[in-house]
């Protein structure tokens, strides 16, 4: 799956009280929780965000609370891909989870600036600045996340499963 | 190749055997992908209802266990508007159909991490999952429990059953006798303040030593309760006297303990002083940024808040009155003091605690999860300084993205609440 977007450049920790303000949280549609994506932190985000943007940001991405609300917010959004140096334990679940993909990479995390175009090949795990032409290297997903996403997420997986051998689908 | 002999177990840390245990394996290995039974689900007004959604698409009529599911309304509950109010009633609703037996009612319920080890639901040896991030409090008693999402939670209500990469453990280990006014809250904040607030992510951390056998169940909460704010996966102690004492009265069911082997494999061991701890405080706006008390300087505040997950137990609210009792809430500021159970206000309320609180012109409510994630019940203003006895200090987490949260023990919280700004009781 190739993914081409332009990238909104943040920090470390970037927690999903940024992400998705606690105050919202008495919402769960997803294009509800998009309209307050980042607000706090990036008043122009929520206006600026198009389609298959790039977010691309430092250390510890998505630490806090366990609020699935925070990927959910950025899938909705029209995010593409989240590229950080490192990310929190929970977002990184919660993303696989509900099929948002996510790469691990200190060094393109760092390299990348705002407003700049990559590309990003899933299976292959790279990351390529259109610009400079530079490629970095992300760490492959494990076997069973391959297959927990190409399922399309957790509960589809799960489903599948739980179903295995049933003539009924 | 056939081997003869049969070969020794390798030691494992306690993270390791429980885990192993609830895969049905006679050992595991750090970084390893296993997938684990849970004895214990947990969600809450906010993060169930995703998980029911998601719950629905799986296709199944029943939950694996009805008694081994808890849902707590805490956050937004009492209801706090229509939207929660709708949040609260889908959860209840869920509850309800499909025989929900820990289904905790406004009146009858309390903040999550407060109540379930209160009512003996989390024990030792267990693996608890809980979408909601401060679910790797029940460390306190032995259980290997961490936050997950509202995705992984339908599944696990579904199934019982959750994935876990084996995390490798850091351990803890704190010599020495705690000052006065010292608890468990200024351990961990000296700690995340000492090794970041991602210093522990992907990792369980196991707190021993000295200092930490001599501490109280509750402190230990507190400590388990804030392992997630050093990105850990879990925090843990072993099972002890103290543990022992606090849950074989209220066990609901029989459970195990498990304790490190003594040569177990350790990322990182980190030895802390802790005599030399004073009093800390967490400044804006990451819960790493803790500075001893005499450190601080002046610092005015608006508001102090005495609760949460972290600090809402029967000990903390003791602490509070001793600080309060006979003196006066500072003019400029408000004090909200929210106990974590109504076993704990009841409580309150019949030892006299409830009388020292409201005559020093402090709020006390009834429990809930209130204004520690800045949904109602003090919420701030642009520019208001609150210290606070909760677990988080992100921007905009109390309130208004120009408000700040300085984040401190009961002590701390109660002092500074008569002084105005921030202090010791040692100042009054
Ligand atoms: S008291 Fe605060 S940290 Fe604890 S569960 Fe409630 S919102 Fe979360």
């Amino acid at each position: 799956m190739a993914i081409s977007g332009r990238v909104w450049k943040y920090g470390d920790n970037i927690d999903t009280d940024a992400i998705v303000p606690a105050r919202h949280l008495n919402i769960s549609d997803p294009d509800q929780l998009a309209a307050h994506c980042m607000e706090d932190w990036d008043a122009s985000f929520v206006s600026g965000v198009r389609p298959g943007d790039i977010i691309v940001a430092g250390s510890n991405f998505g630490c806090g609370s366990s609020r699935e609300h925070a990927p959910v917010a950025i899938k909705a959004s029209g995010i593409s891909c989240v590229i950080a140096a490192t990310f929190a334990r929970i977002f990184f679940r919660n993303a696989i989870n509900i099929g948002l993909p996510i790469l691990e990479c200190p060094e393109a995390a760092a390299a990348i600036e705002a407003g700049e175009t990559v590309e990003v090949d899933l299976a292959a795990g790279t990351i390529r600045r259109v610009a400079t032409g530079d490629v970095y290297q992300s760490t492959a997903y494990p076997p069973f996340m391959l297959d927990l996403i190409n399922a399309g997420g957790l509960v589809e997986y799960t489903r599948r499963r739980l179903h295995a051998g049933q003539s009924d689908e | 190749m056939t081997r003869s002999m049969s070969k020794p177990m390798q030691p494992m840390t306690m993270a390791q055997k429980i885990l192993a245990a609830h895969a049905d394996r006679p050992a595991v290995q750090v970084g390893e992908l296993i997938d684990v039974r849970a004895d214990m689900v947990l969600a809450n007004d906010i993060t169930a209802p995703l998980a029911i959604i998601e719950f629905a698409k799986l296709g199944v009529d029943r939950v694996f266990d009805q008694d081994r599911i808890a849902l707590v309304p805490d956050h937004f509950a009492p209801n706090k508007d229509i939207k929660s109010a709708e949040q609260c009633k889908m959860m209840r609703e869920f509850a309800k159909k499909y025989g929900i037996h820990n289904y905790f009612e406004v009146g009858r319920m309390g903040i999550e991490h407060a109540l379930l080890p209160e009512q003996g639901l989390v024990l030792p040896g267990d693996v608890v999952v809980g979408a909601d991030s401060h679910t790797c409090t029940y460390g306190a008693v032995g259980a290997f429990a961490t936050g997950m999402g509202s995705t992984d939670i339908a599944v696990a209500m579904a199934t019982g059953r959750a994935w876990m990469r084996v995390p490798a453990t850091t351990r803890f280990v704190y010599s020495g006798t705690l000052q006065p006014w010292v608890g468990g809250k200024d351990l961990i904040l000296h700690t995340i303040g000492l090794i970041g607030v991602e210093g522990a992510r992907y990792q369980a951390m196991e707190f021993a030593g000295p200092a930490i056998d001599a501490l109280s169940i509750d402190g230990r909460l507190t400590m388990a309760n804030m392992a997630i704010e050093a990105g850990a996966k879990a925090g843990l102690f072993h099972v002890d006297a103290t543990t022992e004492a606090y849950v074989k009265p209220r066990a609901q069911r029989a459970y195990q303990a498990y304790a490190s082997d003594p040569h177990a494999t350790y990322d990182r061991v980190i030895e802390i002083d802790a005599s030399k701890i004073e009093p800390q405080i967490s400044f804006p706006h990451l819960p790493s940024n803790a500075r001893g008390l005499s450190q601080v300087g002046d610092v005015s505040i608006d508001q102090a808040v005495i609760g949460s997950c972290t600090n809402g137990r029967w000990s903390d609210l003791v602490q509070t009155a001793e600080v309060l009792r006979g003196r006066q809430v500072h003019p400029d500021v408000r004090c909200i003091i929210i106990p974590g159970t109504q076993a704990i206000y009841l409580r309150a309320v019949q030892e006299g605690l409830a009388q020292v609180f409201v005559e020093a012109g402090a709020v006390f409510s009834t429990p809930t999860c209130g204004p520690c994630l800045g949904g109602y019940m003090g919420v701030l203003a642009a520019g208001e300084r609150c210290i606070s006895t909760t677990n988080r200090n992100f921007l905009g987490r109390m309130g208004h993205v120009e408000s700040e949260v300085y984040l401190a023990g009961p002590a701390i919280a109660a002092a500074s609440a008569v002084l105005g700004r921030i202090g010791g009781p040692e100042e009054l």
